[in-house]
């Protein structure tokens, strides 16, 4: 546990990728089994374990917090695992004691502030023998005697050469850390990410909750906050499930798809991914289960790459505006897959049972459809990022899967098979078993680029975002490959706003007002003019420009809140941006689609900028004609 | 205590802007300028320029004279600490409050009552200031700053170490240290300095005055060299001292990509940490923490504690659950700087 508190302890405040990266490489090559795996797991999918954390952390808490002063913390804190972690007594032995309980099953009794005497512990079987299993606590301690706990009576045992791995700092100084020392810390003794989960796997509630007390008693703050962490869910500690994976592959100088093939196949805590990645076995074989297979991605087309390409040599089809997905079935069991390779099928129950039964692995994008119309990626995102779904979900927001490829029918893997072939095998594949709510993307012919460009000059359709380009030759291959696969998108549209509030960036920005809020004019109902916010954007700009800005906004702020200025309403940014959508988020009650700042014009009076009318009238993107001019931007 | 003496807030009450004592027509720490101020310590929010007349420790009036000028007051009078004072038939003593140098709480008894008011205070050792003393009495006034279970300060010198196995690791990044410019500026420089480093020590402008003053005032910093005039490669994964502002701030672009670190008791919470884009937490406080705060209270013996400034809700209502009378002052513009 106390190499990994210190791993999150160092993510939480570290900033830089790489160093992330660094950290967690050490971390993975470093820590033992099963902790490593317990660790991925939980920075990735989870810990497969269910519990009613806040209400077990609650019913502990309050044993010897008054219920206010832990309502009064979390509000501040703002976060459960930390406030129960901060405030946990580091040495209960220090509360005012209370008169012993009768009963077996008895740790502390059910009263206020109790002390927990002689706690029996029946986490492990046998105690560590070995003099430095009593002695961990003490070790390294920098603390006062008074905030030292004495050694728990029945220490859990301590795994050999666990000190030595307690420096998660790699020597080259290469991650960030503390060497020793931790945050909010003394030295956590040692127990193991396997024995916390052991401990939290069975058990009703009622006695998971007293095995969960003793554990938290026999850490430090970061060691209790890092074990809250590990068992209750995303632990937000800076680090996606794709981030976690890459620096695995990279510590072991793997390529993260060669973990991705097999991953959806592996269990927790992953010990044959470990034994292979220490080149102790084979790669595991994911055998009978959907796994993910890595993505084919395309490259936004250049000017300069037209005349290199010969329009015979390519398929095109629309880009539609939805979520990549590619959806696995096998041996009875269906996953959908995002882009990153995350199982996201939990929130998608229909398209899982539409898939049910057949056996292949097919890439499509993920739209909701309403009567035949794909509805706007507002829509969507109501179903993305969770983890169920409710009936009503389901049945406002009907899932649909336009397939683009096909990678296995079958065993059958086709992915060294040209795209043509790929899209035969495709259409006969659907024509055969046309599973439910999909479809299959359709070519759009064309002789020559220009007719093309045609095509995709008109194409302001509901959904669309622009054309794809595939070279009829390409075999499926993971990743961006050049010169394959091109995506066109359609014109940015752009508009004139006004910058309203600049923000602090983080990292290497951290100095520099990097953020940028912008508005558009509204009428008020008193025929007054004032600006409403209709996006943010942080590019677009080059270092001098962002110099120019900084100081610019240092010059012209009104008030400032934290890391936010509010600026005078002077300067006008031309914004591109994809589309724009309806918000609840934003006053105006519109928002743009990746918007960036194309243009900053220093030159143009604020009181000619655009109007939230002129926005209005592209919500959804379907009006092409207005005011609104497709930019000169690829 | 006689029981039929006048209730100590017949004679001793909050004004909005300080707390006031009738009797002998003076005001302590009062966010105005008022005729006669009993000032606690140095640090903005208590002691404000325009006094008529300031009662304080001598360090406190030198603190006041580099802050706001020699003529920031009409008078200054001195009161050695432990000394008896006699205002109008009140008595008054300053005891050390352990805040930072100079500060003091302020012991006051009339007609055969005592309160006493504590400003800022804390119980943990402070080479750089006399350390807290438990005065019993009637009425104790306690800020309440880090007033909720959660805040249990590290010792500063765990903090220390941890700062410098950081500089080890890392020993390419300027580490820029974030800390009141008053107090815990030096008393960081002081635990550095204990916990072994001899290197020189880089000033921001903002914290030059102030630590000169606590190196004349007999404290010993060692070697401190303006940030001002220094190539930036030369303190290159050295300790740079600046007050927090300065963390986000243009000045800091010299330093290229250098570690940010805070010192404060606030960093206990990693959502305060991260909102400030700081990479080094230290845990360090001028104040008291949960714990400390309520051993002093129970220690006082008093009757009633009166809260200044900081989580009042908290400490009045847990007060109120051990059974303590306890009430907030909602006095006006307190804890402004607190850390």
């Amino acid at each position: 546990m106390r190499a990994f508190a210190r791993l999150l302890d160092c993510l939480v405040y570290t900033q830089s990728r790489n160093r992330k990266v660094a950290l967690l490489g050490h971390y993975f090559r470093t820590a033992p089994d099963p902790d490593r795996g317990w660790a991925l797991s939980a920075l990735t999918d989870g810990v497969p374990i269910r519990l009613p954390l806040r209400r077990m952390l609650s019913d502990l808490v309050t044993r010897f917090i008054d219920p206010t002063l832990y309502r009064l913390s979390r509000d501040y804190v703002g976060d459960t695992a930390e406030t129960v972690a901060l405030l946990w007594p580091d040495d209960r032995s220090v509360l005012p004691p209370a008169p012993p309980v009768g009963g077996e099953q008895h740790t502390w009794g059910d009263g206020e502030k109790e002390k927990p005497k002689q706690l029996a512990l029946d986490l492990t079987p046998t105690p560590n023998p070995s003099p430095q299993g009593g002695g961990v606590r003490g070790e390294g301690q920098t603390e006062a005697p008074s905030n030292v706990a004495a050694p728990h009576p029945n220490p859990l045992p301590v795994k050999d050469g666990e000190r030595e791995r307690a420096s998660l700092l790699p020597s080259t100084g290469r991650g960030r850390g503390w060497g020793d020392l931790g945050h909010n810390s003394g030295e956590p003794p040692e127990l193991s990410l396997g024995a916390v989960i052991d401990a939290m796997a069975d058990g009703t509630t009622a006695e998971r909750t007293e095995r969960l007390g003793r554990l938290l008693d026999q850490l430090d703050a970061t060691g209790r906050w890092a074990l809250l962490k590990l068992i209750g869910g995303a632990p937000r500690v800076g680090v996606s499930a794709r981030l976690a994976r890459t620096a695995l592959a990279e510590s072991y100088a793997r390529d993260v798809s060669e973990i991705e093939e097999v991953w959806h196949a592996l269990e927790p805590p992953y010990l044959e991914l470990f034994q292979w990645l220490d080149g102790k076995a084979e790669r595991p074989d994911p055998g009978a289960k959907p796994v993910f297979r890595p993505v084919m991605l395309a490259h936004p087309i250049e000017e300069e790459d037209w005349p290199r390409l010969s329009p015979e040599d390519f398929s095109a089809e629309w880009k539609w505006d939805g979520i990549r997905v590619q959806v696995a079935a096998r041996g009875g069991d269906v996953r959908m897959f995002s882009r990153q390779g995350d199982d996201i099928s939990g929130a998608f129950p229909e398209i899982r049972s539409a898939f049910q039964g057949h056996d292949c692995v097919v890439d499509g994008e993920l739209l909701i459809m309403r009567d035949d119309k794909i509805a706007p990626f507002n829509d969507l995102q109501q179903r993305l990022n969770r983890k169920s779904v409710t009936a009503k979900m389901m049945s406002s927001y009907p899932p649909h899967v336009r397939l683009y490829d096909l990678l296995f029918d079958g065993e059958e893997d086709l992915r060294g098979l040209s795209f043509s072939e790929r899209r035969l095998r495709l259409e006969a594949w659907y024509a055969k078993h046309h599973p439910r709510l999909t479809d299959v993307s359709e070519l759009v012919p064309f002789k020559s680029f220009d007719e093309l460009g045609v095509l995709w000059s008109s194409a302001r359709a509901e959904g669309i975002e622009g054309l794809m380009l595939k070279r009829r030759a390409s075999p499926y291959q993971a990743g961006r490959v050049k010169g394959e696969w091109f995506k066109w998108k359609r014109a940015a549209l752009t508009l004139d706003c006004v910058l309203m509030y600049a923000q602090r960036g983080s990292g290497k920005r951290s100095s520099y007002y990097s953020d940028y809020t912008f508005g558009v004019w509204r009428t008020d109902e008193n025929g007054e003019r004032q600006l409403v916010p209709v996006g943010k954007a942080y590019s677009g700009f080059t270092d001098e420009e962002l110099l120019e800005l900084d100081k610019w906004i240092r010059g012209h702020t009104t008030e400032t809140f934290g890391p936010v200025r509010a600026v005078e309403p002077e300067l006008v940014f031309e914004v591109a941006f994809d589309a724009v959508q309806e918000s609840t988020r934003h006053k105006s009650g519109v928002a743009m689609r990746f918007p960036r700042i194309h243009r900053i014009r220093w030159d143009k009076p604020a009181a000619e900028a655009d109007t939230l009318d002129t926005v209005l009238r592209i919500v959804g993107g379907g009006a092409a004609q207005n005011s609104a001019a497709p930019s000169d931007l690829v | 205590m006689i029981s039929l003496a006048p209730p100590v807030d017949s004679w001793l009450y909050p004004v909005g802007s300080g707390i006031y004592c009738e009797p002998g027509d003076f005001y302590i720490d009062p966010g105005r300028a008022v005729d006669r101020a009993v000032i606690t310590h140095g640090h903005s929010d208590h002691a404000r320029a325009g006094h008529r007349a300031v009662l304080a420790t001598s360090e406190t009036i030198e603190i006041m004279k580099v802050r706001y000028g020699e003529d920031c007051a009409g008078a200054f009078q001195p009161l050695a600490i432990g000394e008896t004072i006699d205002i109008n038939g009140v008595k008054v003593r300053l005891v050390p409050a352990g805040h930072i140098l100079g500060s003091a709480q302020v012991v006051i008894e009339w007609a055969g009552r005592r309160a006493v008011v504590s400003g800022d205070y804390k119980r943990a050792s402070d080479p750089t200031c006399a350390p807290f003393e438990l005065v019993t009495c009637d009425v104790f006034v306690t800020e309440a700053t880090f007033a909720l279970p959660v805040f249990r300060h590290e010792k500063a010198q765990h903090e220390a170490e941890k700062l410098l196995s950081s500089l080890r690791a890392e020993p390419d990044r300027t580490h820029l240290i974030g800390a009141y410019n008053l107090g815990k500026c030096q008393r960081m420089i002081r635990v550095v300095r204990d916990a072994g480093y001899d290197k020189p020590i880089y000033l921001h402008g903002a914290v030059v005055a102030l630590t000169e003053l606590y190196q004349k005032l007999g404290v010993d910093l060692g070697e401190l060299l303006p940030v001002a005039g220094t190539d930036p490669k030369s303190m290159r994964g050295g300790i740079v001292m600046c007050p927090p502002s300065a963390l986000g701030d243009r000045w800091s672009r010299r330093f290229g990509d250098p570690v940010n670190a805070f010192a404060s008791g606030w960093m206990r919470v990693r959502g305060r940490a991260r909102q400030l884009g700081v990479e080094l937490p230290l845990v360090v406080s001028d104040h008291v923490d949960w714990p400390e705060l309520i051993q002093t209270v129970i220690e006082t013996e008093a009757e009633e504690i009166w809260v200044t400034h900081g989580r009042e809700d908290a400490l009045v209502h847990y007060l109120g659950t051990l059974g303590r009378k306890a009430r907030a002052l909602a006095l006006v513009g307190y804890g402004e700087e607190a850390e």
